[in-house]
Parts: C-alpha cells; sequence; structure tokens
C-alpha cells in the first residue's frame, strides 16, 4: 500500500469512530429492550405463562378438573376466581365466560381436539390452547362490560364460527350468584 | 457472465410464476373476507387458498429466487462456470415435483391445514411428501454453493471470498440447518400419522419443532435481499460499498442468531415454560444488530454516491441521489419498510408487548411488510438488475420498473398499515369470515375495506412486474457488459480466516440451537401423555 495522505487518514479515522458510535447504539438499544422485558417480567406487570401443566386430552371429559360439570367461573376461598374452559371444533365451553369486576382471575383453560386459541378483545389476554397442556393467564377486570372472545388460531373449517364471549359483571353481583351457582357461566 | 443462463432463468421464471399466482389467491382472500363481499357460502374454499397461498410464497418462491440467484452469484462472483449443473437441474425437477404434489392436494381440498401444517390437523400425505421434496430439491443448492466455493478456494489460496457468494453462502447453511426443524416435525411427527403408522400425535412438540424452522426461515428469505444490498445496490447507482468487512460481519451474525430465537413464535404457548421463552426473547433482540450493521453501512454507501453527485448538507445529498433509476428506487422503499416492519418485529419479540397482538392481524400485517415488502420489493431489484445478463437483451421499460415498484411500496403500505391497526384492535387472523354487522367489530370495517384496495394495487403491481420481464425476453438482442458486483471503498485485501468462512460461525449455530432447543425438545418428547388422535382434514366428525 501506499504512504497514508493526511486527509484520507483523517477522514478514515473519522468514519471508524461514527461506525462504532453506531454499533455500540445498536448493543444499547438492544441491552435495553432486554432489560425492560426482564424488568416487567420480574414484576409480572405482564408476562407469558411460566410453567408448563399437562393433562390427558383424552380423558378431559372423564375426570380431572375439566370436566364439563367443572367448567365456568368458580369464587375461590380467598376471594379469587378461576375460571375453567375449554375449546373444541368450533367452540368454547362455556361460550359465554362471566367474571366479576375488581377481582384476580386465573383462566385455566385446554384444548378438547386440535390446537385453538383465546384471544379477549381489547385486552391483552391472549394464549394459545394446545391438546395435552393446560393455559394459565391472570386478569383482572375494572369495568363492567361485554367482551368479544375469538379463537385466534386455525382450527379447520369452522374456524371463522368460533367466537365466545366474556361479560364482566359487577363484584357484588357475582358473589351473589356464586352462594347459588357452585360454577358460573352466562352460555344460554 | 452466468454460462447457466437457462438454469438460472428456470429458476426465477418458476418462482416468479408461482408468485403470480399465489397473488391472485392473495387478492381474493382480502376481497373475500372483506365488507365488501356477503357471507362466503363454503369457507372451505378460503382455507384451501389461504395453504396455497402460504406454501408458495413461504416455501418455494423465496428458496426459488435464492437459489437462482446463488448460481448466478457462483459463476459471477467466483468468475468460474458452475460445476455440477446437472445436480443444479436435479434440484429444480425434484423441487418442481414436489411443489406440484403438494399442491394438486391442496387445490383438491385434501389438505387445507395452511403452510404451518398445524397437527393435530392432518391433510393428504402427499401435501407434506411434496414440501419435503421442495426442501430436499433446496439442499442440492445448498451443497452445489458449498462445493463450488471449495473448488474456488482451492484454486485461490487465501484471496477473501466475494462478498457476494460469502452472503449467500450463509443463507445456504442457514437454510440447511433451519429446515430441519419442519424435516424433524414432518418425517417423526406428521408423515407417519399421515400414512396411518401411528396414532396419536403430540402438537405441543411439533409447534416447538416448527418454530425451529418458522423464524430463521426468515432470514433465508432476507439474505438474497441484503445480498443485493450490500452487492447489487452500491454499484446499480453508481458508487462503491462503504465497508465490507462490515457485510461480513453482518452475514456471519445472521448465521448465529437467526437460529436459536424461534420459540419467540411460542410466547403464548403452554408447552414452553418462561425461562425459555426469556432466553429466546433476549437472543431475537441480538438479530437488531446486523440489520442496524447494514442498515448504517448501506446508508453510508449511499450517502457516497449523493455527495459524489454533488449533494451537500446533512440532507442535500439525499436529493441528489439518481432517483430514476429503479434500483436507487427499490432500496429506498425496502428500507422503509425494513424500518416499519422491524419496529413492528421488535414489538413481536418483546415477550410482554406480544401478548395484545399474538395471532391477530398485526402480524399478518407485519410478516407482509417484512417479506412482502422489504424482502420482495428487492427480489424485484434482482432480478432487473440479472435479466439483462440472463437474456442478452436489454430491460428498456425504466418508467414502468418504476411505476411497478411505486405500486408495490404504496400497495404494501395501503395493505399491511390498517392491518396493523385491526390487528391491535383484537380482530384474529385466518378467518373466512367476519360478522362486521356485530356492533364490536364494525369500526373494523373501514381498515379492511381500506387494506383491500391495497391488495389490489398488488396485484396490478405483481403482474406489471412478470409483463416487464416478458417484454425483456422481447427486446433486440444487445452486448451486453459482464455482470459486476460492488466494490467496498477499500476492497479487501487479506480478511481473517472467520471472516472468509463458515466452520466455526456453523459450530457456534449449532451449538446454541442444541442449548437453546435441547431441553424443550427433549422434555416434550419424553411425554407420552399429551399426544391426541388427528383430525382428519375434511373427515365427518
Amino acid at each position: 500500500m501506499s504512504a497514508p495522505d493526511p486527509v484520507h487518514a483523517a477522514g478514515e479515522e473519522r468514519a471508524a469512530r461514527v461506525e462504532r458510535r453506531w454499533a455500540g447504539l445498536a448493543v444499547c438499544l438492544m441491552v435495553l429492550l432486554t432489560g425492560m422485558a426482564a424488568y416487567a417480567g420480574i414484576h409480572r406487570a405482564t408476562m407469558p405463562q411460566a410453567r408448563v401443566e399437562t393433562v390427558d386430552p383424552q380423558r378431559l371429559h372423564i375426570g380431572g378438573e375439566f370436566v364439563e360439570s367443572n367448567l365456568g367461573s368458580a369464587l375461590e376461598d380467598d376471594g379469587s376466581v378461576t375460571v375453567r374452559a375449554i375449546g373444541q371444533q368450533y367452540s368454547f365451553t362455556p361460550t359465554c365466560i362471566i367474571v366479576p369486576t375488581a377481582t384476580p382471575i386465573t383462566i385455566r383453560a385446554t384444548s378438547a381436539d386440535v390446537v385453538h386459541g383465546i384471544l379477549i378483545q381489547n385486552t391483552n389476554i391472549n394464549t394459545m390452547l394446545a391438546p395435552g397442556y393446560v393455559s394459565v393467564i391472570s386478569a383482572r377486570f375494572d369495568k363492567p362490560g361485554d367482551y368479544l372472545m375469538p379463537c385466534q388460531e386455525f382450527c379447520s373449517f369452522g374456524h371463522e364460527g368460533m367466537w365466545g364471549k366474556v361479560r364482566v359483571v359487577a363484584k357484588e353481583e357475582f358473589v351473589a350468584n356464586a352462594a347459588r351457582q357452585r360454577r358460573q357461566s352466562c352460555a344460554q | 457472465m452466468p454460462n447457466s443462463k437457462r438454469l438460472i432463468l428456470a429458476h426465477f421464471w418458476l418462482a416468479f410464476a408461482g408468485f403470480g399466482v399465489a397473488l391472485v389467491l392473495g387478492a381474493w382472500q382480502m376481497f373475500v373476507r372483506s365488507p365488501l363481499h356477503p357471507w362466503i357460502s363454503d369457507p372451505e374454499w378460503y382455507y384451501r387458498s389461504l395453504t396455497a397461498h402460504g406454501t408458495v410464497m413461504a416455501y418455494a418462491f423465496p428458496t426459488l429466487v435464492a437459489m437462482g440467484f446463488g448460481y448466478a452469484i457462483t459463476e459471477a462472483a467466483l468468475n468460474q462456470p458452475l460445476v455440477g449443473r446437472r445436480w443444479a437441474w436435479a434440484g429444480w425437477w425434484i423441487l418442481a415435483v414436489g411443489a406440484v404434489t403438494a399442491l394438486v392436494p391442496v387445490a383438491l381440498g385434501n389438505a387445507s391445514v395452511l403452510y404451518t401444517f398445524y397437527p393435530p390437523q392432518i391433510g393428504s400425505p402427499f401435501y407434506y411428501i411434496g414440501v419435503v421434496l421442495v426442501v430436499v430439491g433446496s439442499w442440492f443448492w445448498v451443497a452445489l454453493m458449498s462445493v463450488n466455493l471449495a473448488l474456488w478456494k482451492r484454486a485461490h489460496p487465501s484471496a477473501p471470498v466475494p462478498l457476494a457468494m460469502f452472503g449467500m453462502l450463509g443463507g445456504a447453511y442457514l437454510w440447511a440447518w433451519t429446515s430441519v426443524g419442519a424435516a424433524l416435525e414432518l418425517l417423526l411427527q406428521i408423515i407417519p400419522v399421515a400414512l396411518g403408522l401411528k396414532s396419536t400425535i403430540d402438537a405441543g412438540l411439533a409447534r416447538v419443532f416448527f418454530s425451529w424452522t418458522l423464524h430463521a426461515i426468515v432470514y433465508f428469505w432476507l439474505i438474497p435481499t441484503y445480498v443485493a444490498y450490500y452487492a447489487i445496490v452500491p454499484r446499480a447507482i453508481g458508487g462503491r460499498l462503504y465497508s465490507d468487512t462490515m457485510g461480513r460481519i453482518a452475514f456471519v451474525l445472521f448465521l448465529v442468531v437467526a437460529m436459536p430465537i424461534g420459540i419467540h413464535h411460542t410466547f403464548e404457548d403452554p408447552q414452553v415454560g418462561a425461562a425459555f421463552k426469556f432466553i429466546h426473547s433476549a437472543f431475537t433482540a441480538l438479530v437488531v444488530v446486523p440489520t442496524l450493521i447494514t442498515v448504517f453501512t448501506i446508508c453510508a454507501s449511499v450517502e457516497i454516491v449523493g455527495r459524489l453527485r454533488g449533494g451537500r448538507g446533512p440532507f442535500g445529498w439525499i436529493a441528489a441521489l439518481p432517483w430514476d433509476n429503479p434500483i436507487m428506487l427499490a432500496i429506498a422503499f425496502s428500507f422503509v419498510m425494513l424500518g416499519f416492519g422491524g419496529a413492528g418485529g421488535i414489538i413481536n419479540m418483546s415477550y410482554q408487548l406480544n401478548m395484545p397482538i399474538h395471532n391477530t392481524q398485526w402480524i399478518t400485517g407485519h410478516f407482509h411488510l417484512i417479506f412482502g415488502g422489504a424482502i420482495v420489493i428487492m427480489y424485484f431489484a434482482i432480478a432487473y438488475d440479472l435479466w439483462p445478463h440472463l437474456t442478452g437483451r436489454p430491460l428498456l421499460d425504466l418508467g414502468l420498473m418504476r411505476l411497478q415498484l411505486w405500486l408495490w411500496f404504496v400497495g404494501m403500505i395501503v395493505t399491511t398499515f390498517p392491518w396493523h391497526w385491526v390487528g391491535i384492535l383484537g380482530m384474529p387472523r385466518r378467518m373466512a369470515y367476519f360478522d362486521f354487522t356485530d356492533a364490536a367489530l364494525a369500526p373494523e370495517a373501514v381498515s379492511v375495506t381500506i387494506s383491500v384496495i391495497g391488495g389490489l394495487v398488488l396485484l396490478a403491481s405483481g403482474l406489471l412486474f412478470i409483463a416487464v420481464l416478458l417484454r425483456g425476453h422481447l427486446a433486440p438482442v444487445r452486448e451486453v457488459e459482464s455482470y459486476r458486483f460492488a466494490e467496498a471503498v477499500h476492497p479487501p485485501v487479506a480478511v481473517p480466516a472467520a471472516l472468509n468462512g463458515y466452520a466455526v460461525w456453523i459450530a457456534l449455530m449449532i451449538l446454541l440451537t442444541l442449548t437453546n432447543y435441547g431441553f424443550p425438545i427433549a422434555q416434550l418428547a419424553a411425554r407420552s401423555d399429551t399426544s391426541v388422535p388427528p383430525v382428519y382434514v375434511g373427515a365427518q366428525r
């Protein structure tokens, strides 16, 4: 190579500096994003399901927590509510889920046949339902109202018709009904 | 330039013919589920069309483009005739036969399972066998790329491998390894059930296998585009590549970090625990780095051109760029779409933010913007740049080419932005019908209608693209200068071995796959109590 000309050498050094800065910025961006995700996860602001739970998909209807008589919303001793639901081609059971306001809610759901999904519109409740595995998701609703709950995964030719509902009612109403019904739903 | 012109043209034409058909299907799907069309009386047709659209656009089209472009680079960059051309034709034929084998049962409605397979839904075994053949055909290409470079290296010891070849080879190795995930799912799980040899299947395990393929395949689609950024764009607009080394680093990083991140597709799945989800989320963040490096290097290369043409000041160089050059338009559009699509991608990979948009139309919007937009618009640029060298006839319709690129860009934005929006509203993907008379869905009707218009613009652009290429075959024959790739400002003289070959990076890629996938797969494979009987497509229940 020829002797470096001073103007060119200065330019090259400057270029290398700019390049290094950009690379540093890229790495910082990545660390920041990952750090934010870790922080929000540790503080349980929101995070995907933590543990893997299984259930024998061929015996759902015979026994265990997903038998038909146990599906729906249950008021627990600690005041929280557990919702149990299953998806099958092409509906959810219960088709309309009822939950109270201002209450910690745990949704436990699975599939009886193919892969389905639960998405409650205008919330960040969204999970897959895979046969053999239990999906667990925490939720809390502040105001009464109705939400649509489509199946968000292609489950064959009737997929477009698989829409459930979630009805949020006042806490008092839910608790009063709980005295009469062990498992509540708003399905007709 | 290329000696194997017929071979390369055969790859491109099969790719673009499939693309044209799948594009028509895509536009029809957008229309039929929009408020512009009443209830589709048989939704099965929609899913049949969707399966064909996905299978062609995800498997056949980009693979054939990568193969054709790869062979062209092998001959043009290494300056030697392709060794093993007969094997290359064999690969093409296997791929073509595989594509037909897969698409006949799809057309008959016996395999409407979508290109992502979704066991325990099971379609005709011919569909899966056809897909396997497509992949096997492409493996011939991987082997040929590797062999040709090895022969060149033997003849040119310690010479730097041309960047275009280096990049394409990285894509080939990435594809070889990432296709193993879907291959395992097909060969161990789905095909035995489709043939009736096994009676149950674990859907959770299948989803993890598929995620192995599903993310890195996107980077395989991306590699020809990145090779075009580095090796075509600076030359085509009359400049030089800012940094050859940074290009090599970007390709090496793609090979290593595109692979062990696929579980970010299963964030909302119950069969994978939180720890591996988080690890894959963090690794996905790493993929931002090679893309940002590329954005810097290519913007710097383009800036050099602007300044050489007399552009001044922080932005004046942009106005001075050769905007009448289709390649200049393509790179600009590609970068805009890469910016929006990349920002959306960071949301998808971020562990928590994914929750509200998982499996909504946001996702469809995202990958159409990245793949259909940023990537495919550079496939157009590659074809425009390469065509005269393949046909020996110049492409004279510069105005039509610019119009085509503009239509594709505008069409893609008009299609995907409303798609993202309705995704945020919670509109699920892959549905044949929406009841827009429902008060809760009515607000989505306008956005969906706008995106149909975008889809029609895309269709017009795609057909125009094919017309421009066809007209290229009819132009008068003219002496075409030899095909060149962009030269770097500082052409590489000696390159460290780590940036001149992939041995160490392949080892790292495999190692990271084992650490990031080994445990989740082993744990799921050991279970026998989570399998379900298959649900055969079309069977009466």
